[in-house]
């Protein structure tokens, strides 16, 4: 009943941000509309590591690694197939086959939290370093020149599934990232309140005593690793759709500390709070980037030394505290239906 | 012939150049159990002083094996003071704390002397190899790495401070109740890493382009290092620089730098599948 609750409250405030999604175009003008594409782009990657650090325990640093995959895949696809759906499902695809290879070793190898984030990582600015030295004609996939520190420009956008003639507008394109991020924040819900769900948080809190409860740890989190994979690439195509451009940059060391700062002021164990932190920290760096007195990157670490130090929980689960102990005070407290989580 | 020799120098190089660029990072690993992902900016520190020291006027053999290690060495016992010591225990915490200082410091230096390149050229000549030409600067970072490995092994073994610093190693609960303050030996640590990563800053500044951004570049093979090496200090960093210097410059040899980092890669994720706790935790178990 109390799970039933927490679920009509996602639903109930899912339905107003999609009323707010589609009608957005009739009162936004055109650049903030791009503005918010890529904002939700962006915080459809947030939620990614957002489930698999705060639900699945999975200290992943290089989130990027997927994202960037994801967008190269989509970019190299969509511009030998012509058309943006199968596309897009490549870009889901491939970011989780690596994903499995890569959590197969590092999970099955049962290395500690550390030495994964760590590792996670250093895959990451590899990939920056390989993408970065794919300059030249000899490095193409079809069509698709990748075009190393330069980029790939011009890349299809998304079209009508079954239509490649008919290109999506970037009202439309904007209503189609705004409700996948709903679409992924209520799937990842649904996946939570699930037994698959439970599971888990269960190896998150205690993983000898999942294990002894019959639960092989290892299985559990290398498809918890895989489904962020499968995430994060989509946010990659996302995000491509958005600037129709791709560079190397997207794996680069900037990207993968604002995904962990985003998730950190945000809340883990939370799935809004990455959202939150996502959108409020995007927000923040445009703003940083229109003036000229301080570096972006010097506010950024800021921020994370001061969350880290003063507010390790994040914003939405300190704001949660908050009101529930409003409630309790007033000796009216409504019941609990968020789960606890281990800082 | 020329070749092989020339590979070989590479090989060595390349070796040299990993437990330079690691030695910092993996005394803090060894004795603290935390990764400093600030290790990158340490080394551009270190980088900084020399090139801004050499540029006031100073001697370009004292700016990078003095200044650029003391000054350095000061910044981590700050840094360990103002943060690190608030987050004992907390492994997660302090390596994300250590990222927001990366950025901070890339930041902060960015603002303060921009994105410009101010380089020091290499103050030693060349060599002639038969047909090839190789730089005298090369074996001298051999030697160096050479020179910090025993000095470190020195320390660690013969020094009164080194004996704490084991004993630490081993077992901080213990060490405390022998009248030790594991607080204290884990500034010194810090900051002796510190030290270690300035010092390799310093050395890299004539060979490479510094940038606030530059330690990105060292970061992925010193963590590699590292993490392939395990917690002892002296073994697993000279083990795992020597494996994955080799494999890295033959791989480098056989297709392109970028490449050789891969491979680089690729060869550490399967040694994690089979070492989970690196070739230390394997091998040198409870050893330097």
């Amino acid at each position: 009943m109390q799970l039933l609750n927490g679920m009509t409250g996602a639903l109930i405030g899912s339905a107003i941000a999609a009323v707010g999604i589609l009608t957005a175009p009739l009162y936004v003008d055109l650049f903030q509309i791009m503005q918010l594409t890529v904002f939700a782009a962006m915080a459809v990657l947030a939620l990614s590591l957002g489930f698999i650090w705060g639900y699945g325990g999975i200290l992943c640093f290089g989130q990027t690694s997927f994202f960037g995959l994801g967008a190269y895949t989509y970019a190299v696809a969509a511009i030998n197939f012509a058309d943006s759906t199968p596309a897009i499902l490549l870009a889901i695809l491939i970011p989780v086959i690596f994903a499995a290879l890569l959590g197969y070793f590092m999970i099955y190898g049962g290395i500690s939290d550390v030495y994964l984030g760590v590792i996670t990582l250093t895959v990451s600015l590899i990939l920056f370093n390989l993408v970065n030295s794919t300059a030249g004609d000899f490095y193409k996939i079809g069509d698709a020149r990748l075009g190393g520190f330069n980029g790939m420009p011009g890349v299809p956008t998304f079209n009508l599934p079954g239509n490649p003639g008919y290109i999506l507008t970037p009202e439309q394109a904007w209503m189609v990232t705004g409700i996948a991020l709903i679409v992924v924040y209520l799937g990842l819900r649904l996946l939570i309140a699930s037994s698959f769900g439970r599971i888990i948080i269960a190896i998150r809190e205690n993983e000898t005593r999942a294990a002894l409860l019959g639960y092989d740890p290892r299985i559990y989190k290398l498809i918890t690793f895989m489904i962020g994979g499968a995430i994060a690439g989509f946010a990659g195509a996302l995000y491509v759709n958005w600037g129709a451009f791709v560079s190397p940059t997207i794996f680069a060391l900037g990207l993968s500390a604002q995904i962990i700062i985003w998730v950190i002021i945000g809340g883990r164990g939370t799935l809004i709070g990455p959202i939150i932190g996502c959108l409020l920290l995007q927000w923040l760096v445009t703003e940083i980037g229109a003036q000229q007195a301080f570096d972006a990157n010097f506010v950024l670490g800021a921020i994370l030394i001061v969350f880290v130090l003063l507010v390790p929980k994040g914003i939405a689960p300190t704001l949660r505290d908050m009101v529930m102990s409003r409630f309790a005070e007033r000796g009216d407290a409504p019941p609990d239906v968020s789960v606890k989580v281990k800082t | 012939m020329d070749i092989a020799i020339i590979v070989g120098l590479d090989v060595v190089s390349g070796i040299a150049s990993l437990v330079l660029i690691s030695a910092g990072l993996a005394v803090i690993f060894g004795m603290m159990k935390i990764i400093n992902l600030a290790h990158g900016e340490f080394l551009m520190l270190g980088a900084y002083a020399t090139v801004l020291a050499v540029n006031a006027g100073v001697n370009i053999w004292f700016a990078m094996l003095v200044i650029a290690p003391v000054f350095v060495g000061l910044v981590g016992v700050i840094v360990e003071r103002c943060l690190i010591q608030f987050l004992y225990g907390r492994l997660v915490d302090t390596m994300l704390a250590t990222w927001g200082l990366s950025l901070v410091i890339v930041g902060g230096t960015t603002m303060i002397f921009g994105n410009t390149i101010v380089g020091v050229s290499s103050p030693l000549g060349g060599f002639q190899v038969g047909a090839y030409q190789s730089s005298l600067y090369t074996p001298f970072l051999a030697l160096m790495a050479l020179f910090l490995m025993t000095a470190v092994f020195a320390v660690m073994r013969y020094t009164r401070a080194g004996l704490i610093a084991r004993a630490v190693m081993q077992n901080p609960d213990m060490a405390a109740t022998l009248g030790v303050n594991p607080a204290r030996v884990y500034m010194a640590t810090f900051g002796a890493g510190a030290a270690m990563t300035g010092l390799a800053g310093g050395l890299l500044a004539p060979v490479a382009g510094v940038v606030p951004t530059m330690g990105a570049a060292y970061i992925a093979k010193a963590f590699i290092t590292v993490v392939g090496g395990g917690t002892s200090v002296l073994w697993g960093l000279i083990s795992a620089s020597g494996l994955f210097g080799f494999i890295n410059q033959i791989a480098a040899f056989l297709t392109t730098p970028v490449f050789g980092e891969v491979i680089l890669f690729i060869a550490a994720v399967i040694l994690i599948r089979l070492l989970p706790t690196g070739i230390s935790g394997r091998f040198f178990k409870g050893r330097l």
